[in-house]
């Protein structure tokens, strides 16, 4: 079984917590977590539901493998109508809170409404209350995990909140637990926002179990941690480098989008890589890099323990920030340093710091501020605009906008719109570097043609985890495919979209796909769960997952005619690297994608494609 | 040949595998908070510690306990608590100079790790070989022999 078979429903308005049934016929057709959350949110709100009315819910689901011995089996997603983007959001995390959730019994927390007035969830196994959070309001993420810690005399409790930034409605507000884990992308943590509800704490000690076949499961499990730790990446360059090992490699073929997508290589990158996280400082003799860290179950261990330089100037003042904390992954790295040219290793720390204490996704931020950097060079902004100076490379303007930001100060709130509303309030919405509103992560669309249609048709706006064609295109993972080729990819990325929605709804980690295929995956899954989930099986439920949030959107008033990159990307080539002179072929992609879909030429799923995958 | 585990923090990732294997092995659930090893993580010093019994030659646990609930497994030399005698009086707990003799509310009994019989589940899922289970005599040997090689000036000359 490994579902707990429980669904915790919170209604804000109405102050109740209530303990129902998991709907079994959806967990044998949506396995669970992304999902299976995604079947009961577009089956219960309105498609066209303002994402910030109290109408919108907001569901935070783990999988079946979640809180299992399973390697990485520790993650939950966070699914709602998506207040960056206008569609489907689904932001999945790692750290703690998610097994802890599934140990206290609970395959996943329904929230709907609004609270009158700032609340926070309490749950202690089938105890679940709802306890005022006014003292709690205005304040960051870390000062809420440790305040709830000391009151509920428990240092074990775990605990997912937002924090100024959720509280202000920034667009790209996260979702942060366990102090530096975020279910980070679409603004999911203004969501959380606007119910009035800080945060979630819960202590599970009911443990998890209901194995299916439990001998064959600690088989396939014991399998599956070898094959982790016998590979190369899972195995070393992830635990060494973190995903930060991605920063030299992208840059060096031209892959790495600078300056707002100007450029693809970044003469910084070098500064702010693996690599120098690994090197001695110069003015305290330590390394950036403090340690590796596992999430929940996870024998591969890519998170990365810094400790930032206390002299730096954003710090020099603020002991708060010395003691090691998460960061810098690679998406971070990448949006707060290659996207606005910086290259001052310990600013992206502090930005990054401040985007885990506040509650905001990196990447949207990062990127945003490219814009605004952008429009600041064509004089288009003004220092008294912003109320200060923002060329590209500003490690201060950089900084300071992310404290801005977080805590909507001036020029912040206009940040936090993200970029396709900035740049269009300022007349230049073709410099908006976004798809459905959601701004690229770390991979030009030009220099990998996959990773364009990837963006392109991702059903969350721009995403590199909806089908990561840089293992094809870059590692050779299954098989290595030229970047700068148009041919075939779409049958493969298809084929990833649809493998990736099935893990995603397993409780398991995409990153270990690096290492694992679906032929790993699949005995985990099928000897704890009950039901058929052979590979076929599963293959189907991702792409009926797919669909399924593709419907969603195109009722919330998206089309085939959002499936599109900006004109950057479609019209100016890369300028350097190994795709010089190359601009994302995506009309070359699109309709056979469409094809395989089995969707009209306008991207709309047919009846018979909605009948064979039983929607 | 007598075994004991020997625990280095500095390869620990935090990934709490010990924790899930000694429940699994103890309750087949996967359950931390039933967990007789624990991985405490002091965040702000980027370290990950696992902390569990040493089995101390001349146990405090067993000596305190007034119903000798507490006994010494002749195989692996464990100190391993026999449910059905214990009492859940908790001196032990009080005894244990280490804290890693615990009451566990739901059984109403103590517990504590016991070797798993000579085969711990904790040190096989240890995915970093912070846990291993060795000759109690030589815990120390890694150490040694890497401090050894620091100070074998004359090879390097």
């Amino acid at each position: 079984m490994a579902w707990t078979r429980k669904v915790l429903r919170v209604n804000l308005t109405q102050g109740s917590c209530v303990s129902e049934p998991l709907n079994m016929a959806w967990a044998a057709q949506y396995l669970g977590q992304r999902g299976l959350a995604s079947k009961y949110l577009v089956s219960e709100i309105d498609p066209l539901v303002d994402p910030l009315a109290a109408e919108n819910k907001i569901i935070y689901a783990t999988g079946p493998l979640t809180g299992t011995m399973a390697s990485t089996g520790g993650r939950y997603s966070v699914v709602t109508k998506g207040p960056l983007t206008g569609v489907i959001a689904c932001s999945n995390s790692g750290g703690f809170f998610g097994a802890e959730l599934k140990a206290a019994g609970w395959d996943m927390i329904i929230v709907e409404g609004k609270s009158p007035r700032p609340v926070y969830l309490h749950i202690e196994n089938d105890k679940a209350v709802l306890l005022a959070a006014e003292d709690l309001w205005g304040r960051t993420v870390w000062d809420t995990e440790g305040t709830l810690k000391k009151r509920h005399q428990d240092p074990l409790l775990r605990v997912s909140s937002i924090g100024r930034a959720g509280e202000n409605q920034v667009l790209f507000a996260a979702i942060v637990n366990d102090l530096h884990r975020a279910a980070g992308r679409s603004g999911v943590g203004a969501v959380m926002g606007s119910k009035n509800l800080k945060a979630i704490a819960v202590r599970g000690t009911l443990g998890v179990g209901n194995i299916a076949d439990p001998k064959s499961f600690m088989a396939a499990v014991a399998a599956g941690k070898k094959v982790l730790a016998e590979n190369a990446v899972t195995g070393q360059g992830l635990p060494t480098y973190g995903t930060q090992v991605l920063m030299n490699v992208i840059n060096e073929m031209g892959a790495s989008p600078t300056r707002n997508h100007r450029d693809v290589q970044f003469e910084g990158a070098r500064k702010i890589s693996a690599e120098a996280m690994h090197e001695k400082r110069t003015t305290d003799g330590k390394t950036h890099l403090v340690t590796n860290q596992a999430c929940f179950g996870c024998t591969i261990a890519c998170g990365r323990i810094s400790r930032i330089d206390e002299t730096h100037f954003s710090v020099e003042t603020k002991p708060q920030y010395w003691g090691a904390s998460g960061g810098l992954e690679y998406e971070a790295a990448w949006a707060l340093g290659n996207a606005n040219g910086v290259d001052d290793l310990e600013a992206l720390q502090y930005a990054n710091l401040v985007c885990n204490e506040d509650g905001m996704d990196p990447i949207s931020f990062g990127a945003t501020v490219g814009a605004v950097m952008e429009l600041y060079e064509l004089g288009i902004l003004t220092r008294d605009d912003i109320g200060l100076e923002a060329p590209f490379g500003s490690a201060e303007a950089l900084c300071r906008l992310a404290e801005m930001t977080a805590r909507g100060e001036g020029f912040g709130k206009v940040v936090g719109l993200g970029s396709k509303r900035l740049c269009t309030r300022y007349g230049r919405p073709d410099l908006s570097m976004t798809v459905k509103g959601q701004e690229f992560p770390a991979y030009d669309g030009r220099a990998l043609q996959g990773m364009g249609l990837a963006y392109a048709t991702s059903n969350r706006g721009a995403c590199h985890l909806r089908g990561y064609m840089v293992s094809s295109e870059v590692f050779g993972i299954p098989v290595k495919t030229d970047p700068r080729e148009t041919a075939g990819k779409p049958e493969l990325l298809k084929a990833f979209q649809d493998a990736t929605a099935a893990v995603d709804s397993s409780g398991l980690c995409v990153f270990t796909t690096f290492a694992w295929t679906m032929n790993d995956i699949q005995p985990q899954i099928q000897s704890a769960c009950e039901g058929d989930w052979s590979l076929e099986s599963l293959l189907q439920t991702g792409e009926r997952i797919w669909n399924l949030e593709r419907d969603f959107n195109l009722a919330a008033g998206i089309t085939g005619k959002d499936d599109t990159l900006p004109p950057r990307l479609l019209n100016e080539p890369c300028k350097t690297g190994a795709s010089k002179g190359m601009v994302a072929e995506l009309g070359k992609m699109l309709p056979e994608y469409y094809s395989l879909r089995g969707w009209t030429p306008d991207g709309v799923p047919t009846a018979a494609t909605r009948a064979r995958l039983g929607l | 040949m007598q075994k004991s585990l020997h625990i280095d923090p500095g390869k620990c990732t935090g990934c709490l595998q010990c924790e899930m294997a000694c429940s699994y092995e103890n309750t087949g659930l996967f359950n931390p908070a039933t967990s007789r090893i624990k991985v405490f993580d002091f965040h702000h010093e980027g370290r990950k510690v696992p902390y569990t019994c040493t089995q101390c030659a001349e146990a405090w646990c067993l000596n305190a306990c007034p119903v000798e609930a507490i006994k010494i497994d002749a195989g692996t030399g464990a100190k391993v608590v026999v449910d059905a005698i214990c009492v859940g009086c908790k001196v032990c707990t009080i005894a244990c100079p280490f804290g890693t003799i615990n009451y566990n509310h739901g059984s109403g009994k103590v517990q504590k790790c016991d070797l798993c019989g000579g085969d711990p589940a904790c040190a096989s899922a240890c995915p970093t070989s912070a846990i291993t289970y060795i000759d109690a005599d030589w815990t120390g040997l890694e150490r040694m022999r890497q401090w050894a090689q620091k100070t074998d000036s004359a090879a390097r000359v």
